[in-house]
C-alpha cells in the first residue's frame, strides 16, 4: 500500500500511536476500512513515514521538531502529496498549520472532516452494521481539533447518522477540558497535583451515564480509557473512536 | 475665579502625571522583541470591535458578563457628563449643555440610571469577591496588593456614583426652590428619591453640591492616575491587544525561523542563511526576550481568573495557573523598567520571569490545550509565554524533565515518540 507510482486520491497519514498503539491501530483499520467502503483510493507512507514532531514541538524543542517537519516535507514532495487526511488530531494541527512555512503545503483534513464529507455526499450511511439508534454518546472534544482548529461539528455529524442520542458535557466545544495528554503530557509522569486531569474529565463524562465516550483522537482515548478503568467501568461504558463508530454500524 | 484656576491646575497636574506614566509603560512594553502583527487590518478592527468594544467574550459567563456591560456602559456614557463637567471647571459655568433642552433632560435622565445600575454592579462584585468569596478569585497569584486593587477600584466607583447622584440631588432640590443659577435642566428620576435625605436650606445644598462636584470630579482624576498602577489599565489596553491578538489557528505555533536555517544548514551543508537572520538565545529567560505583544498582554490583563479557572491544569490541583504567568510577566516587566528608571538600560539585578518568577513545575504541566486565550475576554496569550519559557529551557539549558528528554530522543532515532523500531511501523496492517 506504500505509495508506489500511481497517484491516489488522499494520503492517509497514521501517525506514531496510530501505527504503534495496539488500541489506536484499531482505528487506523477502522478509517481504511471506511475509505475501502466508499471506494477512495488512498496511500500510506509506511515505514517512510516519521513523526510530524508534535510533541518536541510543544515541549519546546524547536530544533527536532524542525528537523522532522522538514524530513517529512522532503518524502511528501517527493510522492507530490496534494491531499492528506490523518485520524489524529495533534498530526493534523501539525501538518496543517505548521507545516505550510517550511514548504510543505497540501490540503489537510482530519478523519472527522472526512466522515462529515462523506455523510453530506451521502456516501457513508448505516446499514447491515451494530445499531447505535437512541444509544447514549458523549462526545470528548480533542483539544486539537476544537479550540485549535475550531473544529466542532464534524464529528458530531456521525452521531446523527447514527441515530445516536448525543449527551453533552457541561464543559464541551469550547469550553472542552483536555484528557490531559498534549503539550507533551503524554510521556511524561503529571505534575504534583490533586487530582488527574483524565480522571476529572471521564468523572464529568460518566455523570452522564453514557454507553459510548467518544473520542477522536488516540491520545484522548488511552487517557479515557484509563479513566474508565479507574472508575471499573469497562463493562457498562466504550470508549470508541468516531471512525470506530462509523465502521462498526456499517458491519466494516 | 479661584475655582476655575484651581480646577484647571488639578486636571493639568492629573493629565500630565497620567501621560507621564503610559509614557513608561509603552517603553516597558517596546523593551519586548518586535513582531509584525499589522497583516489583515480588517479582520483585526472586527476582532476589535467584537471583542473589546462589544464584550462578546464577556457574556460566556452570564452573570459577571451583563454586570460588566452595565458598568461598561456606564463608564463609557458617564464621560459624556464628566466632559461638561470639565467644561464647567473651566469656565466657570453651570450645565453648559442644558440649551439642548429636552435632549439634555433624556441624556441626564439616562445618566442617572445608568449610575444607578454603575453603583448596584460594583456592589454586587464587592460581595462576589468578599462575601461569597468566588473561588475564581482566589489562587496563590492573587495575593494581599491584587485583592485590594480589585476592592479600591470597586469601592472607588461606587463612591464616584453616590457623589454624582447627590449632586444631582441638590441641585435637583436647588432648582426646584429657584435659586441663583441652578437653573431648570436635567432630569432626575433616580437622584430626585434621595433628594429628601438632605437639608431643605439653601446654604446646606449649596455646599453639598458643590462638595460632590468637586469630589467627583477630583475623583475621577485620581482614579485617572490609578488605572496605569493597577489591573484597571485593561479599559484602555483592551482595545490595542485585540486588535493585535493573534489571529491564527489557535493551534499553530511560530515557527522559529532562527532555527529554521541551523537546521537547513544541518541537513544541507551548502545551505547559507540570509544575512539579517535573526541571532542570539532561543526561547525566552526574561520579559526581554518575549515579544512586545506578550507584554501588552501582561498589562491588559485584568486578574479575573477566567483562565485560570478553565485551565485543566490548575483545575486539578497542580501549581500552573494562566493568571499567575501573566502576572508575574507584568511584575518582574515593572521590576525591569524600574531599574532602567534608577540605573540606567544596561544595568543587570541578575533576576529572570524564569526562575524568580515562574518556575519549571508550573511551564511543565501545561498541556498546551488553549483553554485559557479561550476563556480570556480579552484575547490574552499566556500560552505564548508558556512555550517561549519551555524553549528556554530546553534548547538553552538542556532541562527537560528525564521522560521528556527520552520522547525527544526516541522521535530523534526512532522517529516516533516511542521506542520502537521505525521498521516496525507498518505492522499495523498485518496483525489484524
Ligand atoms: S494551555 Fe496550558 S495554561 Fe492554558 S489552560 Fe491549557 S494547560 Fe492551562
Ligand atoms: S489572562 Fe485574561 S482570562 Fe486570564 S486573568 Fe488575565 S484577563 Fe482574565
Amino acid at each position: 500500500m506504500a505509495a508506489e507510482g500511481q497517484e491516489p486520491e488522499v494520503l492517509f497519514w497514521v501517525g506514531c500511536a496510530g501505527s504503534f498503539d495496539e488500541r489506536a491501530q484499531k482505528i487506523t483499520r477502522a478509517v481504511c476500512s471506511i475509505l475501502q467502503h466508499v471506494g477512495i483510493s488512498y496511500a500510506v507512507l509506511g515505514t517512510e513515514e516519521s513523526c510530524t514532531g508534535d510533541p518536541a514541538k510543544r515541549a519546546g524543542n524547536e530544533f527536532l521538531f524542525q528537523m522532522m517537519a522538514i524530513t517529512n516535507i522532503e518524502v511528501l514532495n517527493a510522492y507530490n502529496i496534494k491531499k492528506i487526511v490523518t485520524a489524529c488530531p495533534h498530526c493534523f494541527n501539525t501538518l496543517k498549520n505548521e507545516y505550510p512555512n517550511l514548504g510543505g503545503n497540501y490540503d489537510v483534513i482530519h478523519h472527522s472532516q472526512l466522515l462529515q464529507q462523506l455523510i453530506d455526499e451521502g456516501k457513508l450511511k448505516v446499514t447491515g452494521g451494530e445499531s447505535f439508534k437512541g444509544k447514549k454518546i458523549t462526545f470528548h472534544d480533542p483539544c486539537y481539533l476544537g479550540r485549535a482548529n475550531g473544529v466542532y461539528e464534524a464529528p458530531r455529524s456521525v452521531f446523527e447518522i447514527l441515530d445516536a442520542e448525543l449527551v453533552e458535557m457541561k464543559r464541551c466545544k469550547t469550553n472542552g477540558l483536555c484528557c490531559g495528554a498534549g503539550g507533551a503530557q503524554m510521556f511524561k509522569e503529571p505534575e504534583k497535583g490533586n487530582k488527574d486531569i483524565n480522571i476529572e474529565r471521564v468523572e464529568e463524562a460518566l455523570e452522564l451515564k453514557p454507553s459510548v465516550i467518544a473520542a477522536a483522537c488516540p491520545f484522548c482515548m488511552t487517557m479515557l480509557r484509563d479513566g474508565v478503568k479507574h472508575f471499573e467501568k469497562e463493562a457498562e461504558v466504550e470508549v470508541l473512536d468516531i471512525a470506530e463508530l462509523a465502521a462498526r454500524a456499517n458491519d466494516l | 475665579m479661584i475655582g476655575q484656576i484651581l480646577f484647571v491646575l488639578i486636571a493639568g497636574a492629573a493629565i500630565g502625571l497620567f501621560s507621564k506614566n503610559v509614557k513608561k509603560i509603552r517603553r516597558n512594553i517596546r523593551l519586548g522583541k518586535p513582531l509584525d502583527r499589522s497583516d489583515n487590518p480588517a479582520e483585526r478592527w472586527k476582532t476589535m470591535a467584537m471583542v473589546a468594544l462589544g464584550q462578546s467574550k464577556m457574556t460566556a459567563r452570564p452573570v459577571a458578563g451583563f454586570l460588566h456591560i452595565l458598568i461598561y456602559l456606564g463608564f463609557v456614557i458617564i464621560n459624556l457628563e464628566v466632559m461638561e463637567i470639565v467644561i464647567d471647571g473651566v469656565f466657570g459655568t453651570h450645565r453648559i449643555f442644558s440649551f439642548l433642552g429636552g435632549f439634555y433632560n433624556v441624556l441626564i435622565g439616562s445618566f442617572e440610571f445608568l449610575a444607578l445600575g454603575v453603583l448596584l454592579a460594583c456592589i454586587i462584585f464587592l460581595i462576589r469577591r468578599n462575601v461569597l468569596k468566588l473561588k475564581r478569585f482566589s489562587g496563590i497569584e492573587m495575593t494581599e496588593w491584587p485583592r485590594s486593587d480589585a476592592n479600591y477600584i470597586l469601592i472607588a466607583e461606587i463612591l464616584l456614583m453616590i457623589a454624582f447622584l447627590t449632586m444631582s440631588a441638590a441641585d435637583y432640590k436647588l432648582q426646584g426652590m429657584g435659586i441663583g443659577h441652578y437653573i431648570k435642566a436635567g432630569a432626575f428620576p433616580v437622584s430626585s428619591f434621595i433628594a429628601d435625605t438632605l437639608p431643605h436650606n439653601e446654604a446646606a445644598l449649596v455646599y453639598t453640591e458643590r462638595f460632590c462636584w468637586w469630589f467627583h470630579i477630583v475623583g475621577i482624576f485620581i482614579f485617572l492616575n490609578y488605572i496605569p498602577y493597577s489591573k484597571h489599565f485593561h479599559i484602555l489596553l483592551a482595545f490595542p491587544n485585540t486588535w493585535y491578538s493573534n489571529l491564527k489557528n489557535k493551534g499553530e505555533f511560530n515557527n522559529m525561523s532562527s532555527v529554521t536555517n541551523e537546521v537547513k544548514a544541518m541537513l544541507d551543508p551548502s545551505f547559507t542563511p540570509p544575512a539579517d537572520a535573526p541571532a542570539g538565545k532561543f526561547g525566552a529567560k526574561d520579559v526581554t526576550d518575549l515579544n512586545w505583544v506578550n507584554l501588552m498582554n501582561a498589562y491588559t490583563c485584568t486578574e479575573c481568573g477566567r483562565c485560570t479557572s478553565s485551565c485543566p491544569a490548575n483545575i486539578t490541583g497542580k501549581l500552573l495557573s494562566p493568571r499567575k504567568i501573566m502576572m508575574d510577566t507584568r511584575d518582574r516587566l515593572e521590576e525591569v523598567g524600574r531599574n532602567i528608571d534608577t540605573h540606567g538600560p544596561d544595568y543587570s539585578d541578575g533576576k529572570a520571569l524564569l526562575g524568580d518568577y515562574i518556575t519549571n513545575e508550573e511551564l511543565w504541566a501545561c498541556t498546551t490545550c488553549n483553554a485559557c486565550t479561550q476563556a480570556c475576554p480579552v484575547n490574552i496569550d499566556p500560552l505564548a509565554i508558556i512555550v517561549e519559557l519551555r524553549r528556554y529551557l530546553v534548547m538553552e539549558e538542556s532541562n527537560a524533565p528525564a521522560s521528556v528528554n527520552n520522547m525527544f530522543s526516541n522521535v530523534e532515532n526512532n522517529q516516533a515518540p516511542w521506542k520502537y523500531a521505525p521498521a516496525d511501523r507498518f505492522n499495523w496492517a498485518k496483525n489484524d
